[in-house]
This record gives C-alpha cells, sequence and structure tokens, in this order.
C-alpha cells in the first residue's frame, strides 16, 4: 500500500472517531454547551487542557527549533511549561472562584467599567488573532505535505476545516473530543521518537538516548558530543551552547511563562471541573500530559539534525533520499547547487566570510518560476527543480529547508514503517485543529458576548448573538489564513511567541494585580493594558514589517522577548495610576477579599451571563 | 505553620462564629501565600536560575547528567520535571490546608 493510503485510513480513523465522541457526549443544556457542566473529572480534563494547550507550534515546529539552535531552543520548552505553575499558583484558583470564565468578562466585572472590558476584547482579539496565525501555518504545512499541494492551498483547506469544526457541538462534546485527541498526539509523538532513538542510541527512552551514547554503525560517543562535533565541522555553534544572549533568554522565556498564565483559552478550561480542589489537580494532570511532549521534544530535535545531516550532506542530488525530493517538490526544502559538483552541501555561517548562511540573497524564502515556464526554468541538469531566486554566493550552503518541517520528516529520514508516518500525520491535525478551534471560539465569543452583547448592544438576541460570533470567526479566519500564507516570522513557534508576548504585556498583570490587590482600580487597568500591549504591538511591528535592524534592539531584546519589558511597563504604569486616582467602590474590596476564601462563590454561575464559557457557540 | 492557632475548625453557628470565621478565613489566606512563597522561588531557580543565569558555571562545575553538562539538561528537561512536581505539592498542600481550616469547597 502507499503512503498516501495509510495516511487516509489513519486521518479518517481518528476524525471517525472525534465525530462519534463529539456526537454522543453533545451538550443537552446551555451549562453544558458552554462549561461542559462543570463535571468533568480532573483527569480528563487535564487531558482535554493538553490537547487545548499543544497547538501546531508545540507539535509540528518546537522539535524543529530545537534541531536547528540546540540550546537556545529552551526558551520555548522552560516557558511553555514553567507558564503552567504560574497559573495554577496565582491565577486559576482565584479566577474560577470569581466565577467568570472570559478573560474580559472578569476584567469588565473587577474593573467595574465598560472601558476596560472593550479594551480587555481589544487586547484578546490580538492575541487570538496572532496565534491563529501561527496555527493556520501549521496546518498548511501539514496538509501541503499530505496531498503534494503548495502551502497557500494547504493553508486554505485547513481553515475551511477547521470553521466548520469550531461551528461543533459545545464544551463538553469538544472536552471529550480533545482527549482522545490528546492520545493521538502523544502516540504519534513518541513512537517515532522511540523507533528512532533505538536506531541511534541503542535505547528505548528517547530522554535517555538524548544524554546516553551514539552507537549507530559500532560507534560509541557520547550522543551531544556526536551533535556537537557535527555542528562545528559544518561552521554552526556547538548544540549545547547556544548564541542567544543571557538577556534575551531570559526575556523571552520570561515572556512566554507570563503569556501561558494570561492565555485566555486556556484560563476557560478550568471552568470545566467540579471546584477549585480539582482545579488544582486538573493543573497538575495537564502539566503531566503536556510534558510527556515536552520531554520528548529534544530528543527528536537532536536525532532529526543528525539524521538531516548524515542523510543529506555531500550526497549527490541522484541518490538524495525519495523524501527529499518530495518535500522539495512541495517547496518545502529546495537545493541550490552552487558549486555545480551535483552534490547537496549543508553549510552553518562559520564557513562563510559574511556569517550567514543564507541560501539566497538577502536570507529570502525559495521562489520558483511559473508552472507554465520553459522547462529549462523548471528542471536542472541534474533534476533538481530550480527556484527563481538568486543564489547567495557568499557562502558554500547549498540546503534550505523550512524549519517548521522537521517533526514531519523525521520518520521520512529515520526510514520508519509507513504507519508511523501516517499516525504522526492524524497527530499533526489534531493539533492543530484542537487549538485552532478552541482559539476561534474564544474570539468569536469575545467579539459578539462581550463585545457587542455587553457593550455595543445590550437587547441583543441570543440568535443575533450567534450570527455575530460567526461572522467574527469568518473574518477573523480570513485574516489568519492571509498571515499563514504570508507568515511574519522564520517559523510557526516565533509567530506563537508573538501571541504571548501580548498576553504577557496585557492580561498577566491586569488579572495578577485585579486578583491580589485591593488597591488597583478601573483607570490603573486600563492604562496599564494600552500601555503594555501598544508598547509590544509597535516593538514587534517596527522590526518585523518596518524593517528595524537589530542594532536598533532596546537592551539587545528580540521581538520575541519584548513582552516582558512590555509587562513591566504594564505593571508600573497600573499602580502608578492607580495610587494616582481614587481607589476602587467598597463592594469591589470586597470582592476581591473574597475571592482568597474558598468555599463561597462570589457570583453564583448559570445565571443570564454568568458562565458563558470562551468555547460556547 | 503557626497560622493554625488562629483556626479552630468546626465551631458553632454563634455570633462569635461568624467571628471566627472571618479569623480563620484571614488565617487561611495568610498560609495559602505562604505556599506561594514557597514554590515560587524554586520555580524561579530550577528555570531562569540552573537554565539560564547560572548555566555556564554549572555546565563547568556541576556533574553531568548522563553525557549532558548539567545547566542544559536543566534547561532542556530537568526545569520541567520540576515543574510537574511543583504542581503536585502545590495540589496536595492545599489539599491540607483546605481540611485543616475546615474550608472545604462546596459543590457550587
Amino acid at each position: 500500500m502507499s503512503q498516501d493510503i495509510y495516511n487516509f485510513i489513519f486521518i479518517g480513523l481518528s476524525f471517525g472517531l472525534y465525530i462519534f465522541i463529539a456526537f454522543t457526549s453533545r451538550a443537552s443544556s446551555t451549562k453544558e454547551y458552554y462549561t461542559a457542566g462543570g463535571g468533568v473529572s480532573p483527569f480528563a480534563n487535564g487531558m482535554a487542557t493538553a490537547a487545548d494547550w499543544m497547538s501546531a507550534a508545540t507539535f509540528i515546529s518546537m522539535a524543529g527549533a530545537v534541531a536547528i539552535s540546540g540550546y537556545d531552543a529552551s526558551r520555548f520548552l522552560m516557558g511553555w511549561t514553567g507558564g503552567f505553575v504560574l497559573l495554577t499558583v496565582l491565577m486559576v484558583p482565584y479566577l474560577r472562584k470569581f466565577g467568570k470564565p472570559t478573560v474580559p468578562d472578569f476584567v469588565g466585572d473587577r474593573y467595574y467599567s465598560k472601558l476596560a472590558r472593550g479594551v480587555a476584547v481589544l487586547c484578546a482579539i490580538f492575541i487570538c488573532m496572532t496565534y491563529i496565525m501561527g496555527q493556520m501555518r501549521g496546518v498548511g504545512v501539514v496538509f501541503s505535505q499530505l496531498f503534494g499541494i503548495k502551502i497557500q492551498s494547504g493553508v486554505l483547506v485547513g481553515a475551511s476545516i477547521v470553521f466548520f469544526y469550531a461551528g461543533l457541538g459545545g464544551m463538553k462534546g469538544i472536552t471529550y473530543t480533545q482527549v482522545a485527541q490528546y492520545c493521538v498526539m502523544a502516540f504519534s509523538y513518541t513512537i517515532p521518537a522511540i523507533f528512532i532513538a533505538i536506531a541511534l542510541t541503542n535505547n528505548f527512552v528517547p530522554q535517555l538516548g538524548l544524554i546516553g551514547d551514539f552507537t549507530l554503525d559500532g560507534a560509541k560517543i557520547p550522543f551531544l558530543e556526536k551533535v556537537n562535533n557535527i555542528n562545528t565541522e559544518l561552521g554552526f555553534s556547538e548544540y549545547t551552547s547556544g548564541e542567544l544572549s543571557k538577556v534575551n533568554m531570559f526575556c523571552i522565556t520570561a515572556a512566554l511563562m507570563c503569556g501561558t498564565a494570561g492565555l485566555p483559552h486556556v484560563i476557560v478550561r478550568f471552568f470545566t471541573v467540579k471546584n477549585v480542589a480539582s482545579v488544582r489537580k486538573s493543573a497538575c494532570w495537564t502539566l503531566l500530559f503536556i510534558s510527556v511532549i515536552y520531554l520528548t521534544a529534544p530528543a527528536i530535535g537532536s536525532f532529526s539534525r543528525v539524521n538531516l545531516i548524515t542523510k543529506l550532506h555531500n550526497t549527490s542530488y541522484a541518490n538524495a533520499p525519495e523524501w527529499f525530493k518530495d518535500f522539495e517538490s512541495t517547496g518545502q526544502m529546495a537545493w541550490v547547487d552552487k558549486n555545480e559538483d551535483g552534490k547537496i552541501q549543508y553549510f552553518g555561517p562559520g564557513k562563510s566570510e559574511s556569517n550567514n548562511n543564507h541560501v539566497f540573497v538577502g536570507g529570502a524564502r525559495p521562489m520558483y518560476p511559473a508552472d507554465d515556464a520553459p522547462a529549462v526554468q523548471l528542471k536542472g541538469i541534474h533534476g533538481e527543480r530550480l527556484l527563481a531566486n538568486k543564489a547567495d554566493l557568499t557562502n558554500p550552503n547549498e540546503l534550505w529547508f523550512g524549519n517548521d518541517i522537521m517533526v514531519m520528516a523525521n520518520p521520512y529520514m529515520g526510514g520508519l514503517p509507513k504507519w508511523v508516518i501516517a499516525l504522526l500525520m492524524a497527530g499533526c491535525i489534531a493539533a492543530a485543529l484542537s487549538t485552532a478551534a478552541g482559539l476561534l471560539l474564544v474570539l468569536s465569543t469575545s467579539i459578539s458576548h462581550d463585545l457587542m452583547k455587553k457593550i455595543v448592544k445590550p437587547d441583543l438576541s441570543d440568535k443575533e448573538e450567534v450570527n455575530y460570533a460567526r461572522a467574527a470567526s469568518f473574518i477573523a479566519l480570513a485574516v489568519a489564513a492571509y498571515f499563514g500564507i504570508n507568515p511574519p516570522s522564520a517559523f510557526i513557534a516565533k509567530t506563537v511567541a508573538f501571541a504571548f508576548g501580548l498576553a504577557a504585556s496585557s492580561f498577566f498583570p491586569t488579572l495578577l494585580m485585579g486578583i491580589f490587590s485591593k488597591r488597583v482600580n478601573k483607570q490603573g487597568a486600563v492604562s496599564g493594558m494600552l500601555f503594555g500591549i501598544v508598547f509590544t504591538i509597535s516593538y514587534i511591528v517596527y522590526f518585523q514589517f518596518l524593517g528595524g535592524t537589530s542594532q536598533d534592539y532596546l537592551f539587545g531584546i528580540t521581538p520575541e522577548g519584548i513582552g516582558f519589558v512590555g509587562m513591566i511597563i504594564n505593571f508600573v504604569v497600573t499602580y502608578a495610576v492607580s495610587l494616582a486616582t481614587p481607589p476602587p467602590p467598597l463592594e469591589i474590596q470586597q470582592m476581591v477579599a473574597e475571592i482568597h476564601v474558598p468555599g463561597t462563590a462570589v457570583q453564583a454561575m448559570g445565571d443570564d451571563d454568568a458562565g458563558v464559557g470562551g468555547e460556547g457557540i | 505553620m503557626s497560622d493554625s492557632s488562629h483556626a479552630t475548625p468546626g465551631t458553632g453557628d454563634t455570633a462569635s462564629g461568624d467571628a471566627r470565621t472571618l479569623a480563620r478565613q484571614r488565617a487561611h489566606r495568610r498560609s495559602s501565600l505562604k505556599v506561594i512563597l514557597c514554590l515560587l522561588p524554586i520555580w524561579f531557580v530550577v528555570s531562569y536560575g540552573c537554565g539560564i543565569l547560572f548555566r555556564d558555571w554549572l555546565d563547568a562545575n556541576a556533574p553531568k547528567v548522563g553525557n549532558a553538562p548539567f545547566g542544559f539538561w536543566m534547561a532542556q528537561q530537568g526545569s520541567i520535571i520540576c515543574f510537574v512536581l511543583l504542581l503536585v505539592v502545590y495540589a496536595v498542600w492545599m489539599g491540607k490546608l483546605d481540611d485543616r481550616f475546615n474550608l472545604e469547597d462546596g459543590q457550587e
């Protein structure tokens, strides 16, 4: 059987499973619809939250980032797990107590103002949009590989599936579907890793292989030393050392962690369990399930680094493996024969005078001649796909590949059985779909419920509210698809990192101070959120789109890490403005005191508007 | 924790009972803040401390984990394992606090 047939069987089966579960556990009441009736067990909720949390960025892109940048990628590993400690310890039990599942709802009530609610909606829109962009790119990468189509068409196919998928079922259906999705993701991520670990390190636990010995072809040297040697031989920096400055590592990790604690679509997940004690247990399970993937990613990254280089470097194109030609035909790998020896060479910046390893001038992505161009412009003398870009001849590197394909290429490189590859494809789609659907629902609810119903038109009927939500998710998807085709950064994980920076600079301080300080008032919160997010967005846009250069970085901090600075600005502005203006009304201060006491709910869930989960509609 | 002296679980519903409930709630709040203040420094040290700020020193001087330098291993594996353990400790500890102050969470 061919690979395609395996792929379709596995993806078909997993989709059938999701739809079956969504159908059998569909909501029978409004409360079930919005928060799954609040009766999901901590264990199941932990799994569902893990699936919701692990997006295309985690699943597809992170191991690629590890493979490319070694130690530097620890910022993603620590940032996206450590945030859960902050979230669990500082936020969720108290927010849960307050009884408002959407962040704008909390902000609107705690800061007793429509303006604060409006600003929070605006922040939520920016955060979710940036995040969905990353997911769309991920969906595009998977579908383009799956059907052998261009990434643009892949993004469009993915966007339409997500649009229909997000409309299915309520929170209850979504929760149990995500339990199934987590299982698919966990198996499909770890099984290839185990196979490859056995092949390269003779150890069936990938995490132990990483710190063990490299044993392929009778060799026996420490595995990490082997990766370091390969890297330095080809002119890359040492795998275990990294190039990012300490300031940068610190700021990016902090932005990711604090962003995690302010992400609207994760917070809502803790409203589906029974009480605060279950919330704490559920958070333990969530992080445990997430760590299964996160502890495997460094192993996958380093294994694929070794595989990629040993399989491709100095191999003549005629003998290049079949998968290389597959990726080449979808435009995710490219080769330019700079020295005309017919062999693929892969070199790092250390091998050139220009101190970069750009295959094309200016570090551009590959561009191809039109399909109807004359044959001489399409195929080179070795049969390779020709490019329309100008090759950068100041360095010897001939191999270009999208960083995001590492995880998908990994089982091919390891020569694994076809069903393993098919399982991985199913996992990739599950990862991107579950997160994109969850985010889209948060985004559309923010617009329809928090913006339209609570601020603009209080007499909105339920039906109109749903229509606004549909329209909002359609527009959001269209914008996200555009940026999925023209991504704002080199890889998904980086795009998603911007979303976390925005969350850290807007919601984190506002929520934290709203919970722990009675003195912080609406003037402080509104100005803090605005200063924080406007500063962060301007910095990102200036350096990512308007051609700012790295010499102008503030303290050398890259746009990924600037959310940390934005967050500090937000804290300072919020506190200073609050002190300069009158304290909040007494009943608000009373409310803040009460959320620290377990047992008594501040506002009962289930009245006309409370308890509207972000995943509703 | 010394705060337990403020709390006498199982008081009746007399007028002084309300005052005692309030005192108990205040004591519970203080104790739970203490839990947070115990756990967050550990969280900071295992991630930012070992993985970023003192990594070079740890790579050179601390014992290796398998074949991996200590700081590198903490950044890629160790910190994540510690995060999971921290959350387990938090859940157990807070559960005990709730029991001791007899402020068990309602069904809601």
